[in-house]
C-alpha cells in the first residue's frame, strides 16, 4: 500500500511539475528521424541549451509529418530535408523563412549478391530502371518523408510505373527509415536511404551500399521557424534563437565536429 | 535463439548496472500507466456497475457499444487525442500536447472501456449469485451495490490489471501524443520502437524483457496484497 501511495503521490507531483513547466522556456523542434537516429541532435543540442538557456524538445518524425504537425502549430521550428515541400511551406505562409543548414547524400543499398547488377553505377536513374527491369525487390518508405519524396523524384526520371508495380517487386512499407531498412535487410531488397541513417543503422545483415556519389543523390537539410502569425502559441523568439545558433559559427562547427566512428555524417553549409 | 538468450542477459545487465536513464524511463512508464488505470477505474467501474444493474432503456445497446470499444486501435485513439490537443484543436490552448498528461489522457480513453466491460461482466455474475439472498434480506439498491462491489473486489482488481497491461504495453497512441521526447515523454514502449528503428535489436529486446518483468512484478504485488487480505478475513 505504501508503494502504491508513494507512486500515486509522485504521479500527482509530476503532473503538477508538468503543468508548471509549461510556463518555462523550451522550444519544440519538429525534426526528421535521420538527425535523431544518427545521434546528431543529442550531440549538438546540449551546446545550444548551454548557449541560450532554452531547452530543446525533439519530436522526430518523417519530413511530411513534421511539416503537417508544424502547420497545426505543434512545434516552433522545423529541421527537415525536402526542399520543394519546405519552399511551399514558407510560400503558403506557414513558415517565416527557410535556411540551408547542412547536407549529406542518399545511397542505394541492397543485398551484396546484387541481383540487378547495379553496383558502382554512376547514374542512379539507370540503376533504378535496371532494378525495375529485373523486377528485383525494392522497398520504398511510402510515408511522404523527405527520403520518400527524393525516391519518388528519382523514379519520376525513369520510365518505370511504380504505382502499378506496387505490391509486386516494388513494396511500400509506410514506415520510418529504420523499419524500412530492417525490412530490406530481411527481404534482401534494395532501398534508398540517407547516409547518416545508414551508417548508424546496426542491423545491416547482408545489405551493402551499391550506388553513391551521383549528384542526383544530394540531400540538403533546411531549418524553418514556424510563423507566429498563424499560431500565436509559437515561441518565435526561441525558434529564431535556435536558427541563429544553428546556422551561425557555433552550430555549424558543432555539426562539423559530430564525427561518430571518425565518419562525417553531416556537412554544414549554411550561407552566412 | 541466440538472440533471445543474449538479450535476456543484456537486460539483466541493464537492470543491475542501474542506468539512471533507463530508470527514469521505467518510472515515467509506471507513472503514466498507473495514473491512467486510476482514472479509467473511476470512470469504468461505476459505468460497469450501472450497466450490470441496468434496467433502463438502451442498456443492452450501451453494453454492446462499450464491449466494442475494447477493441479501439491505439493509433486511432492517439490520433483523436492529437487532433483535440493540437494547437489548432479545440483544447490546444491548454498546451498539453507532447506532455505526460497527454499520454495519460490517451491511455485512459483506451482502457476505460476495458475496465467498464469487465466490471459489468463481473458485477453481473456476482449479482446473479446473490440475487435471491438480497431479495430475502430486502436490501435497497444502494446496499446491494455496496455488497456486490465488496464481493467482486478481487475480479475487479483483475479487470484493473487487464487495463494496466494494455496501457503499459501500448505504443501507437503515446508515440503520437507524447512525441517520444527524450527525458520528457519517452516511455518503455516508445524506447523499444526507437531502438528497433535504429537496428539495435538486442537492446530493444532487452528493454522488452524489462517491460515484461515489470508487468510480472505489478501482477505479483497485486496477487500478494489479495492473498494477505484473504488470509486476514479468515483469521
Amino acid at each position: 500500500m505504501i508503494v502504491a501511495k508513494t507512486l500515486y503521490f509522485s504521479t500527482l507531483f509530476s503532473l503538477v511539475l508538468t503543468l508548471a513547466a509549461a510556463g518555462s522556456e523550451y522550444i519544440i523542434i519538429q525534426s526528421t528521424t535521420s538527425t535523431q537516429n544518427s545521434g546528431l541532435l543529442s550531440a549538438i543540442l546540449p551546446k545550444f541549451e548551454a548557449h541560450s538557456g532554452i531547452k530543446a524538445r525533439v519530436v522526430a518524425v518523417g519530413t511530411g509529418q513534421a511539416l503537417r504537425n508544424a502547420q497545426n502549430g505543434d512545434g516552433d521550428v522545423l529541421l527537415v530535408h525536402a526542399r520543394a515541400a519546405e519552399d511551399a511551406f514558407v510560400s503558403d505562409g506557414w513558415g517565416v523563412q527557410r535556411f540551408d543548414v547542412m547536407y549529406n547524400d542518399f545511397v542505394v543499398v541492397g543485398p551484396a549478391e546484387d541481383p540487378a547488377k547495379i553496383f558502382d553505377m554512376q547514374n542512379t536513374t539507370k540503376a533504378l530502371s535496371q532494378i525495375a527491369q529485373k523486377e528485383a525487390l525494392f522497398v520504398s518508405r511510402g510515408d511522404d518523408s523527405g527520403t520518400h519524396k527524393a525516391e519518388k523524384r528519382l523514379w519520376s526520371e525513369t520510365l518505370v510505373d511504380t504505382v502499378s508495380a506496387s505490391g509486386t517487386w516494388y513494396r511500400e512499407t509506410g514506415s520510418g527509415m529504420g523499419a524500412t531498412l530492417n525490412m530490406a535487410a530481411s527481404m534482401e531488397a534494395y532501398t534508398l536511404t540517407d547516409r547518416a541513417s545508414w551508417l548508424s543503422f546496426a542491423n545491416k545483415r547482408n545489405l551493402v551500399v551499391l550506388v553513391q556519389g551521383d549528384i542526383r543523390l544530394f540531400n540538403q537539410y533546411g531549418v524553418i521557424a514556424v510563423n507566429p502569425h498563424k499560431h500565436p502559441n509559437v515561441d518565435a523568439e526561441g525558434a529564431q534563437a535556435f536558427i541563429d545558433w544553428l546556422i551561425g559559427p557555433e552550430g555549424q562547427s558543432a555539426i562539423l565536429n559530430f564525427r561518430p566512428n571518425d565518419t562525417q555524417l553531416f556537412f554544414p553549409n549554411a550561407q552566412r | 535463439m541466440q538472440n533471445f538468450a543474449e538479450s535476456f542477459w543484456f537486460s539483466l545487465t541493464l537492470i543491475v548496472t542501474g542506468d539512471s536513464e533507463l530508470w527514469s524511463i521505467v518510472i515515467l512508464s509506471l507513472q503514466v500507466s498507473l495514473t491512467a488505470v486510476l482514472l479509467a477505474a473511476l470512470i469504468g467501474v461505476p459505468t460497469g456497475a450501472l450497466l450490470a444493474f441496468g434496467k433502463f432503456r438502451g442498456c443492452q445497446a450501451i453494453t454492446i457499444f462499450v464491449n466494442s470499444l475494447m477493441g479501439l486501435p491505439p493509433v486511432v485513439v492517439g490520433l483523436c487525442v492529437y487532433l483535440i490537443l493540437s494547437s489548432s484543436g479545440p483544447l490546444g490552448v491548454l498546451g498539453l500536447l507532447y506532455t505526460p498528461t497527454a499520454m495519460i489522457i490517451a491511455q485512459t480513453i483506451l482502457i476505460a472501456p476495458i475496465i467498464a466491460a469487465l466490471s459489468r461482466e463481473t458485477i453481473q455474475a456476482v449479482h446473479e449469485e446473490y440475487r435471491d439472498q438480497f431479495t430475502s434480506l430486502c436490501l435497497s439498491n444502494w446496499q446491494r451495490l455496496q455488497a456486490l462491489l465488496w464481493e467482486a473486489r478481487f475480479p475487479l482488481l483483475t479487470a484493473l490489471l487487464a487495463g494496466f497491461g494494455r496501457a503499459i504495453a501500448e505504443v501507437g497512441a503515446v508515440m503520437i501524443v507524447g512525441g517520444n521526447i527524450n527525458h520528457l515523454t519517452r516511455v518503455m514502449t516508445t524506447s523499444i520502437a526507437l531502438e528497433t528503428s535504429k537496428g539495435n535489436l538486442s537492446l530493444a529486446l532487452a528493454l522488452g524483457t524489462i517491460l515484461v518483468l515489470i508487468a510480472i512484478l505489478v501482477n505479483a504485488a497485486v496477487a500478494v496484497i489479495g492473498m494477505r487480505r484473504h488470509e486476514a478475513m479468515h483469521v
